[in-house]
């Protein structure tokens, strides 16, 4: 029927515009980082640890790229423990009032907007943790390692620690929401059946259900770090932004735990308004492009593994 | 075989580890939502509402033209995206045969996941380059694309939810497949589908990340698309990172009525979904 065939082609068509985006986006910041990306070379300005953008003009993205990865792991860590516990909790051994409570701040944790979390950061978090951590810390080690001074940084409270605590905090909804649905999806008669063997709750969870949800949780985690490569606000508002790394066997690979750092997103989000030469707007786009590399590999796992694992983990 | 006591010792241990990191993953929102009540009530004024900026330096002033900007772009951002939206949920639920289908369902997963950013960077590229200048358009285009791929997955979830003897019924009159779905299958699924568009404008309203190179930002009231746009959360983070005592009062108001906008969608959407189930 003509009717049918007609809207059928209009759906396509504007469904296209999904896939069409999703390709344009990888497209069009290659284009708009071409520039750089051609004078620098593409391994070259991925290795290049230099970014000048007033005197000699040189651009790399090492120092954004180590300061991406490193901060987004250690957050990654860090929330590891929290959420999968609230997960696991929610999904089995919560009270039931508990249970609609925990699902409803999951679900807004992960709506409050970065600049809140940043804000929150700036003239809550960052204060407590200068106050009580850094400055002790950095008091103890001034007496007892001196050595260790470097690697700590200075303790302003505005540093790649703080970036750390801040996005942990705002990753562990992804994980928590899809590890509690893969925990519910294992079939009852799984858990019946270790509690009739005599098991206790801790066992039960152990034995018959982790191992059944391993691939959900998986996923979720491996959503949440795509989430934390990708923050901006939030990161840019406590991380101090600074490129300056500490060396390690001569290679620039970290930045000091206290001290400042920067990430791709914050550096893009800080500096694109005061970006007046062509280069510089060039190299800006072209670290955005390798974002989306990154971004685009960890997002392609992470539904990967959603789908592969959606029946219940019977492939786990 | 461990004793038995041992093994009861150890459930108890590890239930009390998971009620810990249970208060752990809630603590930092708890907090947070915490300090924004506290020093958002006291920060909040009727100026905050209607009237705009003052110069750096100067008491007083709101954020009335931010207000307004977060209300122009989320809206026009909206009516970009709901129709590419919706057409790729009807694609996914109605014609689960279509060649477009695969690619489709892990590109939208990924853009979903991609970095709000990047697509900040996307509108700057195809927009506000070719047209010169910074501009509102491109900021709502920018706030579209984060909507999208929520909208399609949000219509997709919700078309499958309607039984399928609907459709059977309505075919099994002689509609045709696009009366089933435009007349049937969508009307059925009203209450799902606009929860899907209130979850998305509520993720698009908070972010600042792709409006601070595309609508730029603005101190004065603009209503035209074509000129730098304020927002709630440009205007927030330009204020919680300056060195003014005030500012940073009323960049915790900002943080406070957007609070308060994400719970009352999220509150919205919940309450259409009940109605319905």
């Amino acid at each position: 029927m003509l009717g049918d065939r007609v809207f059928a082609a209009v759906v396509t068509l504007l469904a296209f515009g999904v896939v069409a985006l999703s390709l344009g986006l990888g497209y069009y910041l290659y284009l708009g980082g071409a520039q750089a990306i051609e004078r620098f070379g593409f391994w070259g300005f991925l290795t290049g640890t230099t970014w000048d953008p007033a005197l000699k003009e040189e651009f790399g993205a090492w120092p954004y790229l180590v300061g991406t990865l490193l901060t987004s792991f250690c957050a990654l860590l860090l929330s590891l423990f929290p959420a999968i516990a609230a997960a696991i909790y929610a999904a089995e051994y919560a009270p039931r009032w508990l249970v609609g409570v925990i699902n409803y701040l999951v679900d807004l944790m992960a709506a409050v907007p970065s600049v809140v979390y940043g804000l929150w950061g700036i003239f809550v978090l960052a204060p407590f943790l200068r106050e009580k951590l850094f400055l002790p810390a950095y008091m103890w080690a001034a007496e007892n390692a001196p050595g260790v001074l470097p690697y700590l940084g200075n303790p302003s409270g505005y540093g790649f620690f703080t970036a750390v605590v801040i996005l942990a905090s705002m990753i562990i909804p992804y994980t928590t929401a899809l590890a509690r649905d893969a925990i519910s999806l294992v079939p009852q008669a799984q858990r019946e059946a270790a509690y009739a063997l005599g098991a206790t709750r801790w066992e039960v969870m152990r034995l018959a259900m982790l191992p059944y949800a391993r691939g959900g949780i998986l996923a979720g985690v491996i959503l949440a770090l795509g989430r934390a490569l990708g923050e901006t606000m939030a990161v840019a508002m406590v991380i101090g932004n600074t490129n300056i790394m500490l060396k390690l066997l001569g290679i620039p690979l970290l930045y000091p735990l206290f001290g400042p750092a920067t990430t791709m997103p914050s550096v893009i989000a800080l500096e694109f308004k005061e970006a007046v030469t062509d280069i510089h707007l060039s190299s800006l786009i072209a670290l955005g492009f390798y974002l989306f590399l990154v971004a685009f590999a960890v997002n392609l796992l992470a539904s990967y593994l959603i789908n592969a694992f959606k029946v219940g983990g019977q492939r786990a | 075989m461990r004793s038995l006591q041992a093994r009861y010792n150890r459930d108890r241990f590890m239930m009390a580890l998971l009620v810990l990191g249970t208060a752990l993953a809630a603590l930092p929102l708890l907090l947070l939502l915490g300090y924004a009540l506290i020093e958002g009530f006291t920060s909040l004024n009727w100026d905050f509402f209607t009237k705009t900026q003052k110069p750096p330096g100067e008491l007083g002033g709101g954020m009335a033209q931010a207000i307004v900007g977060t209300i122009i772009l989320n809206g026009v951002a909206l009516l970009l995206a709901i129709p590419f939206g919706l057409a790729a949920g009807i694609l996914l639920s109605e014609y689960p045969e279509h060649p477009l289908n695969p690619p489709l369902r892990v590109l939208s997963d990924t853009l979903n996941g991609m970095p709000a950013i990047l697509k900040g960077l996307l509108a700057y590229v195809l927009i506000v380059k070719p047209m010169g200048g910074f501009s509102g358009l491109s900021g709502a285009v920018a706030l579209a694309f984060i909507m999208l791929p929520i909208l399609a997955k949000s219509t997709e979830s919700v078309l499958r939810l309607v039984p399928w003897t609907i459709r059977e019924a309505g075919l099994g009159l002689g509609l045709p497949r696009w009366r089933v779905i435009l007349s049937l299958v969508l009307p059925a699924a009203r209450a799902g589908v606009v929860t899907g568009m209130l979850l998305a404008l509520s993720r698009a309203a908070g972010e600042a990340a792709p409006l601070l190179f595309t609508a730029f930002g603005n101190v004065y009231m603009q209503f035209n698309l074509l000129q730098p746009m304020d927002s709630l959360p440009v205007r927030l983070y330009t204020y919680a990172v300056s060195p003014y005592d005030d500012w940073h009062r009323q960049a915790w108001a900002a943080g406070l009525v957007l609070l308060g906008l994400i719970v009352l969608t999220s509150l919205l959407a919940r309450w259409a979904t009940r109605g319905r189930q």
